[in-house]
């Protein structure tokens, strides 16, 4: 990949770094630059830049892939493909690949991880006692979380990871899904709302697409109802947020553990007092270990692709 | 005329005495009350000692509430009627087991009411200690997100070699939602368990520690265990080992685990119980690779509502002669 010009959009892990410049790319360092100057930028180096390397807050829109005549491939560090403008790529020939699988295990882990510490208040009891609080009054209960019924939107890779997971704690589980699923122990409802209704613990692990935006609406939220909680860690989009902060804050849900917002890095403070919601810097892949195997899937993919091999997870 | 009956009317039965040391309110005294006559030792003027020669000598069944009040030799010699301890907790270390059984004196606990709440949490603190819930929740509070800091990358919880000391009732239930999480699974008990062939077994908590990245600490608290973990086990475990301890303090040599903390001996712990309850130890203030509770693994309404009606349903079983529901074995 000698010289090749490779357009990362966010500040990389330290070894995809190491390794691009190992293997002689140019790097250009889009999350530096002001985001105001970043268009001109784009088009500045235009002429150098082959690949993009985008990620979930950033990747390839119909602007910078228009800028960009030399582009060939777009390797997100990431599963989802919300950032990438997948048609313009088809029409120009640009090959697209992502992240599946090897962070389905983490984003499942932190699902059911944020929904024991929303309901077993383990933030609040983290707090209570670094106060010193704990030697003048007792504890206030909170809720179980074995045994309630586990609903999932989206029973792909990722929720089926979160759908073993919560069998293991006799959660009973359901889904919505664009259709139904072999799975005969997992109870199908027709629409997002209708699982609302029948679930103690909604979780999000769909992909975000027009049709699936805000999937989690006023709608949503109220068949949920108080007693429901909200778990999210698909993207922020898939909630009306607003929305969600409202039923929060008036109590008309019991509880939120979020990983994803609408507009990252920006999360609603008014979330920020509550003890029923967990709120989480989009680290549903967040460990070393995953983070090492995306960017060796992003390096495996360039690799590939310069040197006209198959991709290994192409998406177009 | 016909005699009249001779034979108790039900309603004028007089109700079981149930001896209580410690004060009690709430929906809980009332059902207790429905069935039971209680004796509050707490409620007298009177020295606990003349409270117990005065009112007690024909007690049958004594309730302790929480583990402020040790059932010791002393206090069993004051009681020569007595024939169960109810305790409400699943671990009963504060009462000494052998002095009840050389007295035919039987002990009840929480059985498995408490279990799937506390291996909730068990597996709620270590998805927090190992992806820095805690951390990563007061980093987006802070406004950090914002800015140019960088939350710490977490550790991967799927495929961490999970070691359970003690595997009985709470400790199996750790078990089973940690390999859904993709975790193998080896134990520590006292002799190998037959219903387990899946899990490996260790003889020796030390070898338990070497070959596992978390040990999950759900045994009782008894003579052999205290301080089970101590410094050699925490070096065996390793620099990036974590401990989740929802059994008792005791059954880690605290002031070596915070040492241990300090210096880096080991990567992090979940803990809910201490030595010495409300107190903590300072030090774990600060550390970011460690979450504190208080005690509340069992706090849900569901566990309080259940060992409420297995204590009554124990109580009753005594008083009729029938087996009790949750009979611990010394």
């Amino acid at each position: 990949m000698d010289n090749v010009g490779v357009l990362v959009t966010h500040k990389p892990l330290p070894y995809l770094e190491q390794e691009l410049v190992q293997r002689g790319c140019r790097i250009f360092r889009l999350w530096e630059v002001p985001e105001s100057n970043r268009f001109e930028f784009i088009q500045k180096n235009s002429a150098n830049i082959r690949a993009i390397i985008g990620n979930s807050r950033l990747g390839a829109n119909a602007a910078m892939i228009d800028a960009l005549p030399k582009l060939e491939i777009v390797t997100s560090f990431s599963v989802g493909l919300d950032k990438i403008d997948l048609v313009k790529c088809k029409e120009r020939g640009i090959r697209v690949t992502n992240t599946p699988d090897v962070l389905t295990d983490d984003t499942a882990d932190l699902a059911i991880g944020l929904a024991i510490c929303v309901m077993r208040r383990i933030l609040s009891a983290h707090k209570y006692v670094r106060s010193g609080a704990w030697k003048k009054a007792p504890y206030t209960l909170s809720t179980k979380f074995s045994g309630k019924r586990v609903g999932i939107l989206g029973l792909g890779r990722i929720g089926l990871a979160i759908a073993k997971r919560a069998e293991a704690f006799n959660c009973p589980i359901s889904y919505y899904s664009r259709s139904e699923k072999p799975y005969p122990n997992y109870t199908y409802y027709p629409t997002p709302a209708d699982l609302a209704t029948n679930c103690d613990v909604l979780v999000i692990a769909c992909a975000l697409t027009e049709k699936t935006r805000h999937i989690v609406d006023r709608t949503v939220i109220d068949a949920l109802g108080p007693k429901g909680v909200l778990i999210n860690v698909g993207r922020g989009s898939h909630v009306d947020e607003p929305e969600l902060v409202a039923a929060l804050v008036e109590g008309r849900l019991a509880g939120a553990g979020l990983d994803v917002y609408e507009n990252e890095p920006h999360v609603p403070k008014e979330l920020f007092g509550l003890k029923n919601v967990v709120h989480v810097p989009h680290v549903g892949s967040g460990t070393i270990e995953t983070r090492t195997a995306m960017a060796d899937l992003v390096l495996g993919n360039l690799e590939a692709h310069f040197l006209n091999k198959p991709l290994w997870t192409p998406i177009v | 005329m016909a005699m009249p009956s001779l034979e108790l009317d039900s309603r004028y039965e007089e109700k079981p005495k149930l001896l209580l040391l410690q004060p009690i309110n709430g929906p809980f005294k009332t059902a207790l009350s429905q069935k039971f006559e209680l004796v509050k030792a707490d409620e007298s003027p009177l020295p606990l000692p003349t409270f117990l020669s005065t009112h007690c000598l024909q007690i049958k069944a004594l309730f302790i509430l929480a583990p402020t009040v040790t059932v010791d030799s002393s206090l069993l010699d004051q009681l020569p009627s007595l024939g169960l301890v109810a305790a409400i907790s699943a671990g009963v270390d504060h009462i000494h087991l052998d002095a009840c059984r050389k007295r035919g004196v039987v002990v009840t606990n929480a059985g498995e009411t408490f279990t799937p709440d506390v291996a909730d949490f068990a597996v709620g603190l270590l998805v927090d200690v190992l992806r820095k819930v805690t951390m990563a929740d007061r980093f987006v509070k802070n406004g950090l997100w914002m800015g140019k800091g960088d939350l710490p990358l977490g550790s991967r919880v799927s495929g961490k070699r999970v070691g359970i000391v003690g595997l009985g009732s709470i400790g199996s239930h750790v078990a089973k939602r940690l390999m859904a999480f993709g975790c193998p699974i080896s134990y520590f008990s006292r002799a190998p368990k037959p219903n387990f062939p899946s899990y490996r077994y260790f003889s020796s908590v030390l070898d338990l520690a070497c070959e596992n990245d978390v040990l999950v600490l759900s045994c009782a608290l008894t003579a052999e265990t205290h301080n089970i973990i101590n410094r050699d086990v925490m070096v065996a475990l390793g620099k990036d080992g974590i401990i989740i301890n929802v059994g008792r303090g005791a059954l880690i040599d605290e002031p070596e685990l915070v040492r241990c903390l300090k210096e880096g001996v080991i990567g992090g712990a979940g803990l809910d119980v201490f030595v010495n309850e409300p107190d903590v130890p300072k030090e774990l203030f600060q550390m970011e690779n460690v979450v504190l509770s208080d005690h509340r693994a069992v706090t849900t309404p569901e566990s309080f509502k259940g060992v409420s009606e297995l204590v009554i349903a124990n109580l009753d079983a005594f008083f009729s002669g029938k087996p009790l529901l949750s009979p611990v074995s010394s």
